[in-house]
């Protein structure tokens, strides 16, 4: 018996060296409420690194890597393609996309293509040009790139998609941090921010944490007034712009 | 001053807003325009979705043109019973209207259709009002009195049937007439945003035969109630009525509707119908050059 407790004593230290090490992230804010002043949320996501046995690598360790790839609520969208026909230009092709995410993403401290292979990019969703996107119909593999590549450029320019590489700082191999900006044109829903901790080539391992965007006081009203009680909304909306186009020529009328 | 508009979902500058209704709020006082053919393209152009911007654009003329028809009312100028048989077609043409809508959004079409008919409507009655005006002008400058042109309706409207008598507007007509000249400006009007004024007034002008003096008048009142009934039927149809945006926009508008109706007053009226054609040309010139130029944005996303 004290033999064993012995050699268990002993081997504490390996089995506790065998185990990965663990994240412990957090964001700035876990509720962002969209109000009338609202122009975009910036986020900060940080964390700790929590090594087996509490000891950070040393210098002459590989490096220890953070990735970070804060997504927002998937869409089944329609993407259209325009085309000059008989010298204008209208909508041609289209595809079908069942999930694609409406905001997307990724800080990490170093560029992802010199931390993971093309592969483990592929698997984590690691990099706009590794995004899982659905296509729903059939489609041809050159069309798919195309489709792929427009819609990623579009939402691109709307800063609705983004890579931001040494975006991650991280404070001796234990303390990591970034900043991610949401711009004020994305959906409400359920945000995820997913941190991944990375080294050698391999993710060893990843945390989640859930972030909620909604419209509140105002904002909330009018959206839902105008989704759920429509013809009130409506009957508002005339309302409101008879009374104000009345009473900008009544006041006037007295100069 | 940022502002975060609550349907069209994205943030803008209220004082570009507000000076944009401003601006064309100045150009409706100074021509008795509505101003919404001028309103959605801008609002387009600085980023808003198009359904937005035709939903909420039609509720802001809306309230730009109470006070026009209160003002018309108290000196008689509106023709009551003309005015309702117009916004009777008018209301069955935004409800048609949105029928339509529907359909070219599910196909993907209805951004070329509105440019198309933009181009086609500000084309052809800013073509035909540059050349009326300076016709005008010239007759003006040479001395000729201009011959009063004798008023008379068209004859496919004298063969309608259900003859009825408008006594202010001085017709004796089938209310078919203005019943289906209604219903096409209700079309424009969900389609749009727009009043549809600056067709309304000639159509009455040159197909009805309408006396002058009631024709502004009426035209606004069928004016007031279509773009009301169009806004409705965005609220329960597309649900693309942006109640601050609307509110944004009137806010600019009914002031400057005010500063150019007091300009108005001083100016030639020749001059003013050329200006008006100049502009309406213009923003057709420019709508007609989108589509043929090579857009931003190649890809656009819709959400079923």
């Amino acid at each position: 018996m004290k033999l064993r407790a012995l050699i268990l004593t002993a081997l504490l230290p390996l089995l506790i060296g065998a185990t990965k090490p663990v994240l412990v992230p957090d964001v700035s804010q876990r509720d962002i409420d969209i109000v009338y002043s609202f122009t975009g949320a910036d986020l900060l996501l940080f964390g700790a690194i929590l090594y087996p046995g509490g000891q950070a690598p040393g210098p002459d360790e590989p490096p220890t890597d953070i990735v970070i790839v804060v997504k927002g609520p998937s869409q089944s969208i329609l993407l259209r393609e325009k085309q000059k026909v008989a010298g204008i230009w209208v909508n041609a092709e289209s595809a079908r996309y069942r999930s694609v995410p409406s905001f997307y993403a990724i800080a990490s401290s170093r560029p992802v293509r010199d931390l993971v292979d093309d592969r483990t990019r592929a698997i984590y969703e690691f990099g706009l040009d590794r995004l899982q996107l659905s296509p729903a119909s059939g489609m041809a593999p050159d069309t798919q790139s195309r489709f792929a590549s427009g819609l990623v450029d579009l939402r691109k320019r709307a800063g609705l998609y983004y890579e931001a590489p040494d975006a991650v700082q991280i404070t001796d191999r234990v303390l990591y941090r970034a900043r991610v900006t949401i711009p004020a044109r994305v959906p409400v829903g359920k945000f995820t921010a997913e941190t991944f901790l990375v080294r050698d080539g391999r993710v060893l391992a990843a945390a989640v944490r859930d972030i909620n965007i909604r419209k509140s006081g105002f904002e909330r009203f009018v959206a839902s007034a105008a989704d759920r009680s429509s013809i009130l909304y409506g009957l508002a909306a005339v309302a409101l712009s008879v009374l104000l186009g009345w009473s900008a020529g009544a006041i006037w009328r007295r100069f | 001053m940022d502002i975060y508009l609550p349907i069209a979902n994205l943030s803008v500058n209220a004082l570009v807003i507000i000076l944009l209704g401003g601006g064309v709020g100045l150009l409706s006082g100074m021509f008795g325009i509505g101003g919404g053919f001028l309103t959605t393209p801008l609002l387009i152009v600085y980023g808003i979705p198009p359904t937005v911007a035709a939903a909420s654009s039609a509720s802001q003329v809306t309230g730009s043109s109470v006070s026009g028809v209160s003002a018309h009312f108290r000196r008689g100028g509106v023709d009551v019973k003309m005015g309702a048989m117009m916004v009777t077609g008018g209301i069955f043409g935004s409800l048609f209207g949105a029928v339509l809508f529907s359909i070219l959004q599910k196909s993907g079409q209805i951004d070329t259709v509105i440019a198309i008919l933009y181009v086609v409507l500000l084309g052809s009655i800013g073509g035909l009002m540059f050349i009326e005006s300076i016709g005008a002008i010239r007759k003006a400058r040479s001395g000729t009195a201009s011959r009063a042109r004798k008023r008379r309706h068209h004859p496919l409207i004298a063969s309608l049937p259900f003859r009825t008598r408008f006594y202010a507007s001085g017709l004796y007509i089938s209310p078919l007439a203005p019943m289906l000249l209604g219903f096409c400006i209700g079309i424009l009007t969900t389609l749009l945003g727009i009043g549809g004024g600056f067709i309304l007034i000639p159509a009455m002008l040159y197909l009805l035969g309408m006396h002058t003096r009631v024709v502004v008048g009426t035209s606004l009142f069928q004016t007031l109630f279509v773009t009301a009934s169009a806004t409705l039927v965005h609220a329960t149809t597309t649900k693309s009525v942006d109640i601050v945006l609307a509110t944004l926009l009137l806010l600019g508008s009914a002031t400057g509707a005010q500063i150019g109706a007091r300009f108005a007053q001083k100016v030639t009226p020749e001059y003013l119908r050329l200006a008006l054609a100049v502009i309406v040309l213009l923003v057709g010139l420019r709508m007609a050059l989108g589509l043929g130029w090579r857009p931003d944005e190649i890809y656009t996303v819709d959400l079923p």
